[in-house]
């Protein structure tokens, strides 16, 4: 497959040349190298492995295992596969409510993820946090927040704590196009600025807040911008080019680990399905998604270039499907199964 | 192994839609994410997409087909090289097979499914102070500081962040000398952002720093508290213990003087509600250095109340290098026999001063200092009111569901037979603190009502 130039491949107006005039120099995020074969196979697999994920937690959604919200994230999976693989141990990681995607690229294990979502005692929360709400610190994973925006000033604290420790790490806080409107985005980009923070702050352009387009709910629809008042620099990248996404990122955190401050990747992407299961998403055209699908899709293109260059043969990719399907089957048979949180667990983890 | 497809739930309360269409026919291949219906709920028309990869070998309901109930079999769906008769005779059960999540659900629910009884915490009490130790007439705003410095002298990584704490030294003066000892990276200037600041100071104590995060008043603090309640008070609870965040929220809360409605709430009923805070309002020096080194410590998210008119009061502190104090304990600020007043944080000036003109009357008050309002006290307080008989609250914030109401509706419920009179409870008045000298006291408690309440309750 051709390599895509950023703004074009996701179908908008092609901004990002403009945010970095007004932003810094050295910064491009237009540094795309083609992946390897390990990178590819890797990254497909945990693509495929969110996408499937995916869909079988709508499927128990829709047999009454998963209760309330649940916001599946295919279609995004390349920005959080790419991210992941730029990242470094320590790193920390932050998001919102579209989190399942997160938690398994960052390591989490999707029994535990799984289980949560049926609100099981096997479950990364034990049940008391469902789908928009799981942790761990082993992974450096910071939430799963449920309040839009609220993730990006506690994500500025993670990077705050690693300044004042001063060591290498650096915090990676993930909010969509509608967060981006919020007050205290803005209060975090100012500190992050003053402070020089190290911090990426991702904007997850979808180009839905819910039901709200980007262009009735914003009158800056260039996110990568929005640092700009800061002196904050900011790219827009391919966010369906896993390979974008990963170049981006490797430029990003080299830029936080040089002490030069907080840096916004707006990655141009796409969501699928509804806003939650229960968004029968009339806000946009069937075309619109079925056309986003067939062109642009981020696992099909990795499928498309490892059958092209013959890294893997359509067998291979095959086997590949089989190993995530099971895991995949294997936790939902999990979720099913395993017991409700015990009534004592009503009391316990309020306060230490 | 031909495969289900069942009536999908496409909404937390669905129970039952409308297959309107069916975009897929027999023989159809289908891959995961294909739509193959559009069910109709009561709110909208949504599609259903395929999880499984196959061929549909049969649709058991027909396009059109209303009140389909939620996990009804509505489709078989074969694997690749499957025939159709691998379907078998299972394909005419079109029923819906008894909703089989909701089955399987009960099967997981452990047996016990009763509310179970809320743990007792049991709470130390208050250190005992060596005889012959030196007593050193504080300021309380001498005693916060000094609290502070000590706790970051001990952990380097408690530090402060807050509108002027450093540079300027405090807005009141509570972080004096604190950035000339601890430097600007523990002792941090905000810009005047306290929804953002919180914020960054819930996350950095996610991470395990513990920061104090003072705010000017409490009253700027409402552009926080979404970060205070949605994120420090429930993280524990919502990572099932993982994560949780160790930080103080400090500052002046309540009325200071003549500074108007905006600048004079008190916030001490608001925060007790919430679950996984601590919320502590201090009257003495002693009280507020004991417990803000204790909250320091804490590896819960506290809300430390602290009172303009307050700072500048002085009061003897115990000379000693650790002093700690017990969160979640109240302090018998004065023992006596006719009646009890419970009060807490600036409402104790209203109550002391009761206590001595009612003490010329011959009526003996046994005065409870609250000192922490969540966890609450509430057994000293029972304790008292068994011995007493009588209860009067003072505080200075908003009459309804002020922590006075909330005394008095644990004390009807667990000490009723004990009670004498009714519970009387004193509060700031029902209005919007006015700027106007005269309204404002008017809108305040008075040491007067205090007085009348107990005589009241004594029915003298």
């Amino acid at each position: 497959m051709a390599q895509t130039k950023s703004a074009s491949a996701s179908g908008r107006k092609p901004a990002a040349k403009s945010a970095s005039k007004t932003t810094s120099k050295e910064f491009t995020g237009k540094n795309t190298p083609e992946f390897g074969k390990e990178d590819d196979l890797h990254a497909y697999r945990e693509m495929l492995l969110i996408r499937r994920f995916e869909e079988k937690a709508g499927q128990l959604y829709g047999m009454g295992f998963i209760g309330g919200f649940c916001h599946l994230y295919i279609g995004q999976e390349a920005v959080v596969v790419g991210m992941q693989m730029a990242q470094q141990e320590g790193d920390q990681v932050i998001t919102a409510y579209r989190d399942h995607g997160h938690m398994l690229a960052c390591g989490m294990s999707p029994r535990g993820v799984m289980a949560e979502l049926t609100g099981r005692r096997g479950g990364l929360s034990k049940g008391k946090g469902g789908s928009m709400h799981m942790f761990s610190k082993e992974k450096h994973f910071y939430g799963g927040h449920g309040i839009v925006g609220a993730q990006v000033s506690l994500g500025t604290g993670l990077a705050f704590a690693n300044a004042y420790r001063n060591n290498d790490s650096v915090s990676v806080a993930y909010f969509g196009d509608g967060a981006a409107n919020q007050g205290q985005v803005y209060e975090s980009f100012n500190m992050a600025a003053l402070w020089k923070l190290p911090i990426i702050y991702i904007v997850e352009n979808n180009r839905y807040a819910m039901g709200t387009s980007t262009a009735r709910a914003t009158a800056q629809s260039n996110y990568s911008m929005r640092g700009v008042g800061f002196g904050i620099p900011g790219v827009q990248v391919d966010g369906m080019d896993v390979r974008a996404v990963k170049a981006a990122a490797d430029e990003a955190l080299a830029h936080c680990r040089a002490g030069k401050g907080p840096i916004i990747l707006e990655m141009l992407t796409y969501r699928y399905r509804g806003h939650s299961m229960s968004d029968p998403a009339k806000y946009r055209s069937k075309e619109e998604v079925q056309k986003m699908r067939s062109e642009q899709d981020p696992i099909e293109q990795v499928r498309n270039r490892l059958l092209e260059k013959g890294w893997a043969s359509e067998d291979e990719l095959k086997a590949i499907d089989k190993v995530i399907r099971d895991i995949v089957t294997d936790s939902a048979d999990f979720a099913q199964n395993d017991p409700e949180p015990d009534a004592s667990e009503l009391y316990t983890d309020i306060l230490l | 192994m031909p495969i289900d497809i069942l009536m999908p739930a496409l909404s937390p309360t669905m129970e039952e839609g409308t297959l309107s269409k069916w975009v897929k026919k027999e023989g159809d291949t289908v891959k995961s994410g294909d739509v193959i219906a559009e069910i109709e709920t009561d709110k909208a028309t949504m599609e259903v997409e395929a999880v499984d990869e196959g061929v549909i070998g049969k649709l058991l309901v027909e396009a059109g087909t209303e009140n389909v109930k939620v996990n009804t079999k509505i489709a078989i769906l074969l694997a690749e090289g499957e025939s159709a008769d691998a379907i078998g005779s299972s394909a005419p059960a079109a029923e819906a097979p008894k909703a089989e999540a909701p089955a399987a659900a009960e099967e997981a629910k452990p047996a016990s499914a009763s509310v179970p009884a809320q743990p007792k915490v049991e709470v130390a009490a208050d250190p005992d102070i060596p005889a012959g130790t030196e007593m050193v007439s504080t300021t309380v705003r001498e005693a916060l500081r000094d609290a502070m410095a000590e706790e970051m002298r001990r952990d380097g990584d408690v530090f402060v962040m807050g509108e002027e704490v450093a540079e300027y030294q405090g807005a009141y003066k509570i972080t004096q000398g604190l950035l000339q000892e601890f430097g600007a990276k523990r002792v941090v200037d905000t810009p005047i952002t306290e929804h953002g600041f919180a914020g960054i100071g819930v996350g950095a104590a996610m991470s395990g720093l513990k920061p104090i995060v003072e705010f000017m008043t409490f009253n700027f603090a409402m552009q926080a508290i979404d970060q205070i309640i949605n994120s420090a008070a429930k993280t524990l609870y919502m990572s099932g213990g993982q994560m949780g965040a160790p930080i103080v929220f400090r500052g002046p809360n309540g009325a200071a003087a003549r500074v108007g409605a905006q600048h004079s709430q008190d916030f001490s009923s608001w925060y007790s509600q919430i679950p996984g805070l601590k919320v502590i309002m201090p009257y003495t020096a002693a009280d507020a250095k004991g417990l803000l080194k204790a909250a320091i410590r804490d590896p819960n998210p506290v809300v430390f109340l602290e009172n303009e008119i307050l700072y500048g009061q002085h009061f003897d502190v115990p000379k000693l290098d650790d002093f700690v104090l017990p969160i979640g304990k109240a302090r018998i600020h004065r023992k006596g026999k006719d009646a009890t007043i419970v009060s807490f944080g600036i409402g104790m000036t209203y109550a002391v001063k009761a206590v001595a003109e009612l003490e010329k009357e011959g009526i003996d008050v046994e005065l409870i200092d609250l000192r922490t309002i969540r966890p609450m006290d509430l057994p000293t307080v029972i304790e008292s009111v068994k011995k007493t008989g009588r209860l009067v609250t003072v505080e200075e914030g908003y009459p309804q569901n002020s922590v006075g109401t909330e005394i008095a509706t644990r004390v009807m419920q667990q000490a009723f037979d004990y009670l004498d009179a009714p519970v009387l409870t004193i509060a700031g008045k029902d209005v919007p603190m006015p700027y106007a000298a005269n309204l404002e006291k008017l809108a305040l408690p008075t040491v007067g009502e205090v007085v009348e309440a107990v005589k009241t309750v004594c029915y003298k």
